[in-house]
């Protein structure tokens, strides 16, 4: 028999879909201010896996060279919309007691091994049918920290000497860039595990994070 | 979490007579069927108002963000954009303290030589001997030699210069505070500015007071220990780490206190006005 289960209150649907195109602002206008000084790279001493760096025409065809200062234009406008809709987030999580289910416990980090041989197809035996298990929980909490880590970093950057106590807690300006940089790589790898898991899991599970009901199995199992 | 489903149950059915189980089981996939139909119509009515909900909100959200795109430029960007830079500002201006100090470094940390960026302002047929530094804004004009800037007290600071482009060096800074000079050469009224520009006026920033009455705002005239190259300012610059290197204004010739914002090179360019650290 067929039941509709409540999961995803209405706040936390609003809050992560207002993220989704603020953050997508923050990484294209922070591209824009990473074209001015392309440095960081890949690779251990001298040897260079992967320059995080475009070619000239790559830039161009892309359409984000010469535009420095609109990006640290859009960057200081969307910063104040992203700062918030985060601290509403976990504000909001604290206050309801959501995040019982989203911060890891002692039995995240074994289950989240399983999550990870299931899927890799190494292991049968399914994660429980928990709204979010130990991956899950692991995951969805880095990445609020990650969050913090950029508004953090960021803030070291944007004031360096006001805060140039923040500045010497990442080892100066420029490891404070170096961090903010690759906290945004983050993101980026985050999103793309996030939609391929998404696309796995299927519809019932997508259409909860927009209407907030799931349809399960009466056992609790998912439909 | 609810875990009740929406659904509400179906009361239980009354058995007077004895069971046949074959109707049973029948009678009971009945009732599974009309929950389960229940539950499909139910999850199709909040899809229809939650997907309408999420198109109106992203179409709302496209609607602002084409909206902020297309607004009437202020400074080469958008206004809102201008707006939003200029609530930073005073915000900064508000936190802003001139006890916080931009780190210094030891000798060591110098990076040698400097890196060079930008000849704004910086015309080739400059003679620097002919050069004199114009103070407006006092009661008398001033006009000054390197000797006079020399014969104010001498600073020395090794801090880090951030280029606005994202990288940064560090550099050793001789010369004086501007705050010594200002107090020597005070302005006529209290200013709210300050306005700096080349000989040629190729280039010229604009500065608030508190920025640049902060102690390591140097006027300077020698660089990693060498006096200032032509292509580093020659004869005197400004060294301000409260700013990004773009306010670090080379081959100074003209200081001007005011109270109308001064223009500013890259800020017309579509760069924050204030700029500042």
């Amino acid at each position: 028999m067929k039941k509709l289960v409540r999961k995803h209150p209405l706040a936390i649907r609003w809050f992560h879909w207002i993220n989704f195109p603020l953050l997508a602002l923050m990484v294209w206008s922070g591209l824009l201010i990473y074209w001015a000084t392309p440095v960081y790279r890949v690779g251990i001493g001298s040897h260079t896996l992967i320059r995080m760096n475009l070619s000239q025409p790559s830039w161009k065809t892309l359409h984000v060279n010469n535009r420095l200062a609109e990006g640290m234009a859009l960057h200081f406008f969307f910063m104040w919309f992203f700062a918030i809709n985060g601290i509403a987030y976990v504000t909001y999580t604290i206050a309801s007691g959501q995040w019982r289910e989203l911060v890891p416990n002692r039995h995240s980090f074994k289950e989240a091994w399983y999550v990870f041989l299931h899927d890799l197809h190494l292991r049968k035996e399914a994660p429980p049918p928990r709204k979010f298990n130990g991956a899950q929980q692991i995951a969805y909490t880095l990445i609020i920290l990650a969050g913090l880590g950029s508004l953090l970093t960021g803030l070291a950057i944007y004031k360096p000497v006001q805060f140039s106590w923040l500045v010497s807690l990442f080892g100066g300006y420029q490891m404070a860039r170096f961090f903010h940089f690759w906290l945004t790589v983050g993101y980026v790898v985050f999103f793309l595990i996030h939609v391929a898991q998404v696309i796995k899991t299927g519809w019932n599970n997508f259409r909860a994070m927009i209407i907030g009901y799931e349809v399960r199995a009466e056992g609790g199992e998912r439909a | 979490m609810s875990d009740e489903p929406v659904v509400p149950e179906q009361p239980p059915i009354e058995i007077e007579v004895a069971i046949d189980p074959a109707a049973e089981a029948e009678k009971q996939r009945l009732i599974e069927e009309a929950n389960d139909a229940e539950v499909e119509r139910t999850v199709r009515r909040m899809s229809r108002r939650g997907f309408l909900t999420a198109a109106v909100a992203a179409g709302a959200g496209y609607g602002a963000w084409k909206w902020l795109r297309t607004r009437d430029q202020l400074g080469y960007l958008q206004w809102p954009l201008r707006r939003v830079l200029e609530l930073n500002e005073s915000l900064a201006e508000a936190y802003f303290r001139t006890a916080r100090l931009s780190p210094t470094f030891p000798p060591s940390r110098i990076n040698r030589p400097a890196r060079l960026n930008g000849a704004l302002g910086l015309d080739p047929r400059f003679d620097p001997s002919t050069w004199l530094l114009r103070i407006e804004g006092t009661p008398e004009p001033v006009t000054l030699t390197l000797d006079d800037i020399k014969a104010l007290p001498r600073r020395e600071q090794i801090t880090e210069l951030r280029c606005i482009e994202g990288w940064s060096i560090i550099v050793k800074w001789t010369g004086t505070r501007f705050a010594d000079l200002m107090a020597k050469f005070p302005p006529t009224e209290r200013v709210k500015y300050v306005a700096m520009e080349t000989p040629d006026r190729g280039y010229y920033v604009g500065l608030d007071m508190q920025s640049a009455m902060h102690p390591q705002t140097l006027l300077a005239y020698a660089l990693n220990d060498e006096p200032l190259s032509m292509a580093h300012g020659a004869p005197l610059r400004l060294a301000i780490p409260v700013k990004y290197g773009i306010k670090n204004i080379k081959r100074i010739g003209l200081i001007r206190y005011t109270n109308v914002r001064p223009i500013d090179f890259w800020a017309e360019q579509g760069y924050d006005w204030y700029a500042g650290h």
